[in-house]
């Protein structure tokens, strides 16, 4: 069973995001996905102040056999990447939602982000996929 | 049945076994009617002693004398071993090295591919090559635009000393993605670009610029002061060169004060024969900074479980089998034939050698040049430096020369009047080391009896 | 094979050594280039004799598996017998020796065998031009896609920008259609196997500029609604696409062009049986019906009379250019000529009917042993799917495993994870020149290796043991690339 933390929230596409206090969301993605890839050797990180829409693709995480893309969970601007991930990239296996954060959004729509799934509805989403 | 080892017994053992009557009815998924009955445009079968026979005629047709054609294609010594060895069935009859265990043997030598030429064009990676030299082109000008996120004219400038085909090629290949390739033409009078003509682009936003070297016209570009100023306009450089030359002449990695970024060119003058055009092989290397947006093949160096030195593909993920649709390239397989010779052929001479074949090739040349010399209405057309290669001017049509000199055995050069009409009756000369001095006297006089 | 690693080249150097009497004597005190032109660093690369460099990849290649050593049932591959008297053939000095841009009176032989070449895969794949340009397929897919982008601009149709590909197919497919600058819309599979058609039918509308089909498909089935298909991707204004890279299958009996196909590539390093060379040179020609010959590639052989020439631009003022500095694999396109004539035209329906009949044999004794089959419903083509995720599930050991463990029994492993729709699958394609018997030892392999899995899984879990190396670690070769040689 993968770990699910029931403070974070959740998109289709396994990308978490955590509301910080200054309104800005930190995004990653969840320790179910880091497990479906396996090993990463790379992360092509986001590109700073880049404008995103919800759902478009600003960041590739690599294994051996797979890239994947990483969506914007919502729309906004992309104002600090993980630039340690260069060197460490299985950093996001081992500690996927604390020091393997990949991004930072300013947010621009908060209906977006509460149209995100809880851990809970999250959880069955997994188990769905499983 | 040619190359088929089914006895009747065998097919009678095998359908019983399916549970069919005929082979036929294994065929009854598709629809009956568009099943056809024969191909009755192919010819009949022959056996390989009749075709050896025919084939040895034919073959004959094509032995047309002395050659001194280059243009992109260049005829040098190939030791024996390099093919005897390369088409050993273990090299020649393996496929793609995907089981990296079983395929240890032509994944060590791409490694030793990678390391030769990587070194050789001064520069920290290669691929394990792609189709041939005009396609490597193409894909070093789609890799700078990748890497060049902050560039976003897609503006590249190719020069017209470059290979006409190769410019060609490049447009056939990109020109759907959105790039804009700008011709930069070249000082009449020398046949090279001006290094001052960069200047004309200052403050706007070019994403790479394409360096020949030597040119198409054999001559050596001022790649020094071209390299600087096109870092000056935050342009990459891709070099296009000439891999014998370069173990004579300066390498792209040392090309002005930061080198090239990336360098590509065709590879067959490393132990490919002529063959007709193919199969070559292209090769692309790089800063090290730019390997993620490497096209093609790239294999790494590793170990084993229990700690041995082993190999295998490596940056899989950028390729399309896994990428699909967001793949670098489209490209899958790479020249692995070629490059096995082209390995065995650089191991053979090592740089020493392949110094002495670009300078004996250059030496040749210069000795046909001197005895062109007196040969009245004939001039060398540029008098820069150059490598084995050179535009010669005549006193009449340079087809109707050619076409005379073939009557009589000799392939005396390419004819320029089509690709470049403003250099008159031109063609390009090519001599390399396989000439001795009675083979350049045989060319004197040929030219000297026809004008 | 030794399990000791081989020693780089570089490593075996010796400072000052080399075959010296491969390189032709120079005068050093020669050289009108300038200074600043000339090389001053050192390369890295071998010093060393003759005899060494024989030694060294005579021994590198004994790592190799290859199908003149092995079974070597590697789907979508065609890994089929390379007659050798093709090679020898293609070696004649005057085909070695020719310059690609040699004057025509030194070439007729050449381009006479190139002609033929064309007329023959033109009949085989019932199309009307053809040229043998591209160097590959994917390279063919390329100028594929590229000549339907031509033929909808010329018709001022520019509202077309998307491709349609099955979920099956090969990566490169989408890769291709991108490079020309296309949106790529994928297609599900239905449950046997074939396109569904509903999901066709709701993705073709009037930006549909075509669809790529392989068939039979990646999942070793022949499509069959293909007729359909076809009628309605016109119907929508769409061209179609096909894939050659299993025409192995149909070779003979049933023509892309027949089916309703605009374009496609063959794979002459498949079907043709040319040398694979651990990696290419492949070759794809492209064929076109009517309305797509205007824009081939350039060069093609034309005949006038009883001379040959290429035709070039000024012949095809909408060609869509040049995709190969000179004529494309040439020496690939000869081997496939050779190939194609020693077979004729009895020999190419016999490559369909024994690769049909040894794929269809491989695959019921399969499943008489209990294998599961992707689709259980369905004949095989040249090739077919079977599934080990009861292996998976049951006892955590892989297709990957299975796979390195058949090493150890002498048979290079089948595709494993492709087509990516069946999990934990093999791709298997035995090819017509393999016997029966060979297949019967690739049948036994597998049912040993399941017997194994019962007994003791690691020693299928950590296969292969009889191989100059074990499993390497790939994580490392990724993030600590190491890609070339220092000292």
């Amino acid at each position: 069973m993968s770990n699910i933390p029931g403070d974070l929230k959740f998109a289709k596409t396994h990308e978490w995001v955590r509301q910080e206090e200054d309104g800005t969301l930190t995004v990653g993605i969840s320790d179910y996905a880091q497990g479906l890839l396996g090993d990463l050797v790379f992360v092509e990180l986001a590109e700073m102040e880049n404008e995103v829409k919800a759902g478009d693709d600003c960041s590739v995480v690599e294994s051996v056999k797979a890239a994947s893309d990483v969506y914007a969970p919502v729309s906004g601007e992309v104002i600090e990447v993980n630039e340690a991930l260069s060197d460490t990239p299985e950093v996001v296996n081992t500690d996927p939602y604390g020091d393997g954060w990949l991004f930072k959004l300013r947010p621009v729509d908060d209906q977006e982000i509460a149209d995100l799934m809880d851990a809970e509805t999250y959880a069955e989403h997994v188990a769905a996929e499983e | 049945m040619p190359y088929i080892p089914h006895t009747e017994r065998d097919i009678q053992e095998m359908l019983d076994a399916i549970g069919v009557a005929s082979t036929e009815d294994l065929f009854d998924e598709i629809p009956a009617n568009l099943m056809i009955d024969g191909l009755p445009g192919v010819p009949e079968g022959v056996n390989e002693m009749l075709l050896f026979q025919e084939m040895r005629k034919c073959a004959r047709e094509d032995i047309g004398g002395l050659c001194f054609i280059g243009a992109g294609a260049y005829e040098h010594h190939i030791p024996a071993a390099v093919w005897d060895v390369a088409t050993r069935g273990e090299f020649l009859t393996a496929y793609t090295p995907y089981q990296a265990e079983a395929s240890q043997g032509t994944l060590q030598l791409i490694y030793e591919f990678q390391t030769m030429m990587a070194s050789l064009m001064g520069l920290d990676v290669s691929n394990a090559s792609l189709y041939d030299g005009s396609t490597a082109l193409a894909e070093a000008i789609l890799m700078a635009v990748r890497s060049q996120k902050k560039s976003k004219s897609k503006r590249i400038l190719v020069p017209k000393t470059l290979h006409p085909t190769y410019r060609k090629v490049v447009e056939t290949i990109v020109s759907y993605q959105g790039i804009i390739l700008e011709s930069v033409d070249f000082d009449k009078e020398k046949g090279i670009l001006d290094p001052a003509i960069l200047e004309q682009y200052a403050g706007e936003d070019i994403t790479a610029m394409v360096l020949p070297q030597p040119n198409f016209f054999g001559n050596l570009e001022q790649v020094d002061a071209l390299t600087d100023a096109a870092h000056k306009l935050n342009a990459l450089v891709i070099g296009v060169v000439n891999p014998t030359a370069m173990a004579l002449l300066k390498e792209p990695g040392s090309w002005g004060a930061e080198g090239a970024d990336l360098a590509c060119g065709e590879g067959q003058p490393l132990g490919i024969p002529l063959a007709s055009g193919g199969p070559y092989f292209g090769f692309l290397c790089c800063k090290k900074s730019f390997v993620r947006q490497m096209p093609g093949r790239i294999i790494g160096r590793t170990e084993d479980t229990q700690g041995r030195q082993g190999f295998v593909l490596t940056l899989q993920a950028r390729e399309q089998h896994i990428r699909r649709a967001k793949a670098t390239s489209n490209i899958c397989t790479n020249q692995g034939l070629a490059v096995t010779a082209a390995t065995i052929y650089m191991s053979l001479l090592g740089q020493e050698g392949l110094r002495r074949v670009a300078l004996a090739s250059h030496q040749n040349l210069q000795q046909l040049l001197k005895l062109l010399a007196e040969v009245e209405g004939v001039s060398v057309k540029f008098s820069g430096p150059h490598f084995h290669e050179t535009v010669i001017t005549l006193p009449r049509s340079s087809t109707d020369v050619i076409q005379l000199m073939a009557e009589k055995g000799i392939q005396g050069g390419y004819d320029l009047s089509q690709a470049y009409p403003e250099l008159g009756h031109s063609l390009l000369l090519c001599v390399t080391e396989t000439k001795s001095t009675e083979d350049l006297v045989n060319y004197v006089e040929c030219l000297r009896s026809i004008l | 094979m030794s399990n000791q690693s081989i020693p780089l080249i570089f490593e075996q150097s010796c400072p000052g050594r080399y075959a010296s009497m491969q390189a032709p004597a120079v005068d050093e005190n020669h050289c009108d280039i300038p200074q600043e032109f000339l090389r001053t660093t050192k390369a890295t690369m071998a010093e060393t004799s003759e005899m060494q460099v024989v030694r060294h990849y005579t021994q590198l290649s004994q790592r190799n598996f290859s199908i003149d050593t092995h079974f070597y049932p590697l789907g979508s591959c065609t890994m089929k017998y390379n007659p050798r008297g093709v090679q020898r053939i293609s070696q004649l000095p005057g085909f070695v020796a020719r310059h690609p841009l040699a004057p025509m009176i030194h070439s007729q032989g050449f381009l006479s065998c190139i002609y033929e070449l064309q007329e023959i895969l033109k009949e085989a794949v019932g199309m009307k031009g053809i040229s043998l340009a591209p160097l590959a397929g994917a390279q063919g897919e390329f100028v594929g896609v590229s000549m339907i982008r031509s033929y909808h601009e010329a018709r001022g149709d520019h509202e077309r920008v998307e491709i349609l590909v099955p979920d099956a197919a090969h990566g490169t497919n989408p890769a291709s259609a991108i490079m020309c600058g296309y949106k790529v819309r994928e297609i599900p599979t239905n449950a046997e196997g074939d396109v569904d058609f509903e999901a066709l039918e709701n993705a073709l509308g009037p930006q549909t500029a075509g669809i790529m089909l392989t068939n039979p498909s990646t999942l070793g089935v022949f499509e069959r609604q293909i007729k359909q298909i076809a009628e309605k991707v016109h119907e929508a204004g769409g061209l179609l696409y096909y894939d050659g890279a299993n025409l192995n299958a149909i070779l003979g009996r049933v023509r892309p062009g027949d089916m309703g196909f605009d374009v496609m590539h063959m794979n002459l390093h498949k079907t043709f049986a040319t040398p694979h060379g651990g990696g290419g040179p492949g070759s794809g020609p492209v064929a076109v019906g009517e309305r797509l010959v205007p824009y081939l590639p350039i060069p093609m052989v034309a005949k006038e009379g009883n001379q040959y020439r290429f035709l070039t631009e000024e012949d095809c003022p909408d060609t869509i250019g040049p995709v190969t500095t000179f004529v494309g694999n040439a020496g690939i396109l000869l081997r496939a000529y050779l190939y194609a004539r020693l077979l004729g035209r009895e020999g190419m329906r016999r490559v369909s009917e024994f690769a049909t009949l040894n794929a269809n044999y491989l695959m019921v004794k399969l499943q008489e042993a209990g294998f599961e089959l992707a689709f259980k419903n369905r004949r095989a083509t040249h090739e077919f799917i079977i599934t080990l995720q009861k292996q998976a599930k049951e006892k955590h050991v892989t297709a990957m495993d299975i796979a390195k463990r058949l090493l150890d029994y002498g048979c290079h492993a089948p595709t494993t994870y492709f087509p990516l729709l069946v999990p934990e699958c093999f791709l298997i394609e035995p090819t017509e020149t393999e016997s029966k018997e060979d297949i019967e030892e690739f049948i036994d392999a597998l049912i040993a290796i399941r017997q194994e899995i019962e007994e003791n899984p690691e020693l299928v879990t950590t296969a292969p043991h009889t191989l100059p190396v074990t499993r390497m670690d790939e994580v490392r070769a990724a993030k600590e690339l190491d890609v070339c040689w220092s000292e």
